[in-house]
């Protein structure tokens, strides 16, 4: 039988579940081996019974918790999709401002009835089997972890910095060209996709396990940069993950 | 006939479209005592996410607001702070800026037509069926997806948040060899277009007859079918430039909706490709009046289901303007540019706005940045957050309608009216005014 996977998505762009569109021809391969039972973007029917369940977007209120608990009662294996949900993501920002603040400048008098508290990854509520990282994730890297879980296999993620890759594409360091990269610091597996495009690694994909802080001083000596615009830059996509260190 | 009538209908999340809203209605004794579409999409803040970050990073930030129109975000964003700052961009770039324009919206619009409009004119709830069942459309289908990320790609480095696309021009551009291979995929999708026409012709009849008059506003140019630029023009007012949005939007807090709605001359208006066409249809390209004619389309067109069928003949238009604009770089050549570009700006105070045509409708966006080039407040204004007034309305008058149909049916119906907008409710909710102290 083929195992049943459903998509649920929380606060985000929607991004990671386009790049399934994005699969084009290969989505009918991927149809052949899974059975689709619960993707509101694209059906009109929706079950509870599945095995594998894909989650993109942040939680940012506390009523999303309990479709989240549920979600994780329902399914075996758990999979967040996209920086939104592996990481917090761009939505972290937010966290940075005073939220009341935002609610009552939005809603006014209004502001109570709507809910929202720091954004934060999926693994912050629910425990998670699997990440598929990036801004938007790649559709290579879902393949990958895909295939990976019906084979039964814990899917490999790199686990060191963007520079590797960029070195291997020969791309021209972004301090030299006198921008600021996030690369040192985080984790790989984009085949460092900005760079190569002429603009700098922004940090979508988060942090490494264990950043190798003394090599980015040295980086930040090494071109006149101080520790707050480091900060600066972190604040894009490291919100959450640089909370919790 | 409906005098004895009862019904209760919830759609909860509906469905193949972007984002999450609700339909609710309530039928007593034949009297509908309630018709409301709501919006419980989480709030995302994105003009507070931006105050405080730098000039460079908007583009890259406000990109996030939406996976399918992050190329729109990312273009109305550059206007807006090139606006701001004084920045010119070179007539090369404009084109190039297009293209990226027109892959998107052929991206999105044969993503909605294709796979979440088709399946309602098929009867079936999803396009999944249709892989089985009608094996050669959808293969043309995903094919013609297939082109437009392609071309997403080639001119933005990516096909969701792109990468290339910089204040004041382009980090890397594509050559001019890779843009004439990309005509000719252009130039030989038109037949796989023709059989997708004749398919939604053929299914043509299943499309709801239902017309409410309303306002449309779209963004107006003496010289093209505007997208990337124009001012703002109205089917009921005289135009205006960008700047002047606000008195356009209006926008306005309902209690079911933690998106803003908006209204102009009437209680509601209307934006996107019917807005388009019925405003710019002299403009459209001979290819893409073929189409419209297939299915009589011409302006002033009141049935926002038609929204669908505009989509596909602005689908048709992208293919011949981006044919035209890849014909004129040839002829002027491609001018070189240095790897890693990053073009010379001079920071200035001061706001910009923007308005760019994206898939969904018309888009604006504002910002007023410090003497250093930091975000001091932003305001963006999405296309669906200024349809949400109008979908409610014509579920309003389209409900007494169609009461005497069975509560599926009904229900279908409705869902399909909100789907012909193919709203972006992620993209809207976030779009809430926030004012910093």
């Amino acid at each position: 039988m083929k195992p049943k996977v459903a998509f649920f998505d929380f606060a985000g762009c929607e991004g990671d579940q386009l790049q399934i569109a994005n699969l084009e021809e290969e989505i009918l391969d991927l149809l052949g081996q899974v059975e689709v039972v619960s993707f509101r973007e694209v059906m009109k029917e929706h079950s509870d019974d599945y095995d594998i369940a894909f989650i993109e977007g942040s939680c940012t209120r506390l009523q999303d918790e309990e479709r989240l608990k549920q979600i994780r009662k329902n399914a075996s294996i758990v999979v967040a999709i996209g920086s939104c949900a592996t990481i917090g993501g761009i939505n972290s920002l937010k966290n940075y401002q005073n939220l009341d603040d935002v609610k009552k400048t939005v809603y006014g008098d209004k502001a109570n009835l709507f809910d929202t508290y720091p954004a934060r990854p999926i693994d912050a509520v629910i425990p998670v089997d699997a990440y598929v990282h990036g801004c938007p994730m790649t559709k290579d890297e879902f393949l990958h972890v895909v295939k990976s879980l019906l084979l039964g296999k814990k899917p490999e993620i790199p686990n060191y910095p963007v520079c590797v890759e960029c070195k291997k594409n020969e791309n021209v360091c972004a301090f030299e060209r006198g921008e600021f990269c996030v690369g040192p610091v985080t984790r790989a597996g984009c085949n460092s996709c900005c760079v190569n495009e002429g603009t700098k690694c922004w940090g979508c994909r988060g942090m490494v396990d264990n950043p190798n802080e003394n090599s980015q001083k040295e980086v930040l000596v090494k071109y006149g940069l101080s520790v707050d615009d480091a900060i600066g830059k972190f604040k894009l996509y490291f919100g959450w993950q640089g909370k919790k260190k | 006939m409906n005098a004895d009538k009862n019904l209760e209908v919830n759609v909860h999340h509906v469905t193949r479209v972007e984002g999450h809203g609700n339909i609710y209605v309530n039928v007593k004794n034949g009297i509908i005592e309630k018709c409301e579409w709501a919006i419980p999409e989480a709030p995302r803040f994105f003009e507070a996410m931006v105050v405080g970050r730098d000039w460079t990073e908007l583009q890259h930030i406000t990109s996030r607001i939406c996976g399918i129109c992050s190329i729109g975000h990312t273009l109305a964003s550059l206007k807006a702070t090139e606006a701001a700052m004084g920045i010119a961009i070179s007539d090369q770039d404009i084109k190039l800026r297009k293209l990226a324009l027109h892959a998107e919206n052929l991206q999105s619009h044969i993503l909605h037509v294709g796979f979440l409009i088709l399946p309602d004119l098929m009867g079936v709830g999803s396009v999944i069926p249709l892989a089985s069942s009608n094996p050669a459309e959808v293969k043309t289908v995903l094919g013609l997806h297939r082109m437009a990320n392609e071309m997403s790609n080639l001119i933005c480095g990516r096909t969701t948040h792109p990468q290339r696309l910089i204040p004041g021009g382009f980090s890397k551009i594509p050559s001019i060899k890779d843009l004439l291979s990309l005509r000719d995929n252009l130039q030989s999708s038109i037949p796989a277009l023709e059989v997708v026409a004749n398919l939604v012709q053929s299914l043509a009849p299943k499309i709801p007859n239902f017309v409410r008059e309303t306002e449309f506003i779209a963004l107006s140019n003496p010289d093209e079918y505007a997208l990337y630029d124009g001012k703002i023009a109205s089917t009921d007012t005289d135009s205006a430039p960008a700047s002047e949005y606000l008195s356009y939007t209006n926008e306005y807090i309902v209690p079911q909706s933690t998106a803003k709605w908006a209204k102009h001359s009437r209680e509601s208006y209307m934006v996107g490709a019917l807005a388009r066409l019925n405003i710019n249809y002299d403009k459209l390209s001979p290819l893409a009046k073929k189409i419209s004619d297939m299915f009589e389309l011409k302006p002033i067109c009141h049935n926002p289901f038609m929204n669908s069928i505009a989509q596909l003949v602005e689908i048709v238009d992208s293919v011949a303007d981006s044919i035209k604009l890849i014909t004129e770089l040839e002829t002027t050549g491609l001018e070189s540019q240095s790897e890693y570009n990053l073009p010379k700006v001079t920071i200035k105070a001061g706001q910009g706005v923007s308005a760019v045509e994206v898939p969904r409708g018309i888009l604006f966006h504002d910002y007023t940045y410090d003497e250093k080039g930091v975000c001091k407040k932003a305001n963006c204004i999405i296309p669906t957050n200024q349809n949400h007034g109008n979908i409610e309305l014509d579920m309003k008058a389209l409900l007494p309608q169609i009461l005497d149909k069975t509560e599926k049916e009904i229900e279908l119906n409705l869902e399909m009216l909100v789907r012909a907008y193919d709203p972006c409710i992620s993209c809207s909710t976030h779009a809430v005014k926030v004012h910093f102290v």
